[in-house]
């Protein structure tokens, strides 16, 4: 197998990620076909991965295989890889079993999203078309990342690839939705962003006094529900759960 | 009170750390874990225990500590003036520690961070099944006068050996760190990827346990489509560019996806050099191949044995020499490594 990964550009991609990790990339942009593609097959890793191998997880549209060398040569787990890349279709494969529909309240606008109307108006709509759109796509959780159990929600209708702010929101709280780049996120932690705060939930993605905390898994999808301050206000006061009035059913 | 130690001053960053949190990157959390991964395992190998145990990991100073019992110690990584009850103590070395005692850890003389190990470990409530505090992820918190921290039973509570040392393994003033390829390391020129390995960095202040900053002396490191470069998962030991052509290595507190590219990906093994470095120490990197890199590595486990064989008392009296043979006899059945 050659070790020079400069040549390598034929997708789906199998590269090294230094000695104890492997990549496997089925796009360099984000497509829904690629994130299903990603989805499904570290699905099917989890189940039938060779002894040596450690921890898969998922970025958009990439899958990360943590092994240890010393148990599973990187050859053997390029051969397991690759046979595993042919055995199907994986950009029309069926997504994992066992995935959730979650509804979480949302007071989209004014105090509670700052930047409804500017979002809106980047992609084309009025402001009460988009929180139309906004709360009644599904969305699927596309990947869990820059922070623990924090969503990025996928994908909007084309019209919502709207860019990152140049500068940075300095801070929006916890359980924010914001958007740009046909996603949402919902942050787990006040934090400042470049993307653009159009909403609020009393959702916590990442819940460190429980035994299950991590409320999301990838691949579940999400709907977010349009309510009243008040009603997030009351569905909030008092929620030792985190999940803030959201509900959730298995995707049959 | 049962078994515990007493905080009664901390160093500004004092945490519980031990091997970490592996599985949870599909979740947006790292492993986190000690920063310097063989200092972990010195301790264990010296208090004869398991390496999953946890420990005080010190960042740059100590602090005062008390046991509510007799117990065991152990001293490693950065090197730390230590004295107990104003004697002074061995670094990289085990002792006993009787209950009342007050043990001082000053500043480190060389590296960032020092441990200090308890035998039993210390048994503050695991969550998803590590003590390690992750900051990064408010996992935890450093710790502050007046925290007890609960310890576990001790492995050897009868024979209750302490009193061994192990050479000095100097990880503490940089040196070269050998690299594998990553994700983006095609992205970057062969030229551009000879000049990072003629380039002596150091490490700037501006760094922590999720990552480190290095500054370095000429242009910025830039590869092709850089901007474009959709977020790909990443990990401990990942050399980023940052935007400004300058490498950011990821430790172990690391974000799990990140958009910038990577140059290439340091050895398990020589992390810690990164971690350890202080400003002004040289760092430089090396491409190995993948055969040359399996040719020096070493599990944990693996670790932990051939540490073992190294072990030597500290003091050269019959009764120690007795010690160390009979340790020595069952030394190969032990591996720590669970």
């Amino acid at each position: 197998m050659s070790r020079d990964q400069t040549e390598q550009t034929r997708l789906p991609r199998i590269v090294n990620v230094g000695l104890c990790a492997v990549l496997v990339s089925f796009c360099d942009e984000l497509r829904e076909s690629a994130n299903r593609a990603a989805l499904a097959f570290r699905a099917e890793l989890e189940k039938t991965a060779p002894e040596g191998v450690l921890e898969t997880s998922t970025s958009l549209t990439s899958v990360l295989v943590v092994y240890d060398p010393a148990r599973l040569g990187v050859a053997d787990l390029h051969g397991h890889l690759t046979d595993l890349l042919q055995s199907r279709q994986w950009e029309k494969a069926d997504l994992p079993d066992n995935r959730r529909l979650w509804r979480i309240p949302t007071v989209f606008g004014g105090a509670h999203g700052l930047q409804l109307q500017e979002a809106a108006a980047l992609a084309g709509l009025s402001e009460a078309e988009a929180l139309r759109q906004l709360s009644a796509a599904r969305l699927r959780v596309m990947t869990i990342g820059f922070a623990p159990g924090q969503p990025y929600l996928g994908s909007l209708a084309p019209h919502w690839d709207i860019p990152r702010q140049s500068g940075l929101t300095k801070q929006v709280p916890a359980g924010a939705i914001a958007v740009a780049i046909r996603q949402l996120v919902m942050f787990t932690t006040a934090t400042p962003t470049g993307w653009r705060w159009v909403g609020q939930t009393g959702f916590r993605g990442f819940r460190p006094e429980s035994e299950t905390p991590f409320a999301l898994r990838p691949g579940d999808e999400v709907q977010l529900v349009p309510v009243s301050t008040e009603e997030l206000e009351a569905a909030s006061a008092g929620d030792q759960t985190g999940d803030a009035g959201a509900t959730w059913e298995i995707i049959a | 009170m049962s078994r515990a130690l007493i905080v009664h001053r901390a160093g500004p960053l004092v945490t519980v750390q031990d091997r970490g949190r592996p599985g949870q990157m599909a979740f947006g959390l790292s492993r986190g874990g000690a920063a310097d991964w063989r200092a972990l395992v010195e301790g264990a190998v010296l208090l004869r225990q398991s390496a999953g145990c946890a420990a005080l990991e010190m960042a740059g100073s100590g602090g005062e500590y008390e046991a509510t019992e007799d117990i065991r110690i152990a001293l490693t990584g950065a090197p730390m003036a230590a004295h107990l009850d104003g004697r002074r103590l061995v670094w990289n070395a085990s002792h006993r520690m009787a209950a009342g005692e007050r043990l001082s850890i000053g500043a480190a003389s060389a590296g960032i961070y020092g441990y200090l190990h308890v035998a039993g470990g210390i048994a503050t409530r695991p969550f998803l099944g590590s003590h390690a505090a992750h900051l990064a992820a408010a996992i935890g918190a450093p710790l502050a006068p007046g925290d007890t921290l609960p310890i576990g039973a001790d492995p050897e509570p009868d024979s209750g050996k302490a009193g061994y040392c192990l050479p000095f393994d100097d990880r503490f003033s940089g040196g070269t760190l050998r690299v594998l390829p990553s994700v983006h390391t095609g992205r970057f020129s062969a030229r551009t990827r000879a000049r990072f390995e003629a380039t002596v960095f150091s490490r700037t202040p501006r760094g922590n346990r999720q990552g480190a900053e290095l500054s370095f002396d000429g242009a910025p490191f830039s590869s092709q489509g850089q901007l474009s470069i959709l977020s790909e998962p990443m990990m401990a030991g990942d050399i980023q560019m940052t935007g400004e052509g300058i490498p950011f290595v990821l430790l172990p507190e690391c974000q799990t996806t990140g958009g910038y590219p990577r140059i290439g990906t340091i050895l398990p093994q020589d992390l810690a050099l990164v971690a350890q470095a202080t400003p002004g120490a040289a760092l430089r990197f090396r491409f190995v191949t993948h055969e040359e890199a399996m040719a020096v590595y070493q599990p944990p486990g693996a670790l932990y044995r051939a540490l073992s064989q190294g072990l030597q008392p500290l003091l050269r009296d019959p009764h120690d020499i007795h010690d160390l043979l009979s340790y020595q006899l069952i030394s190969g059945a032990i591996t720590g490594w669970n």
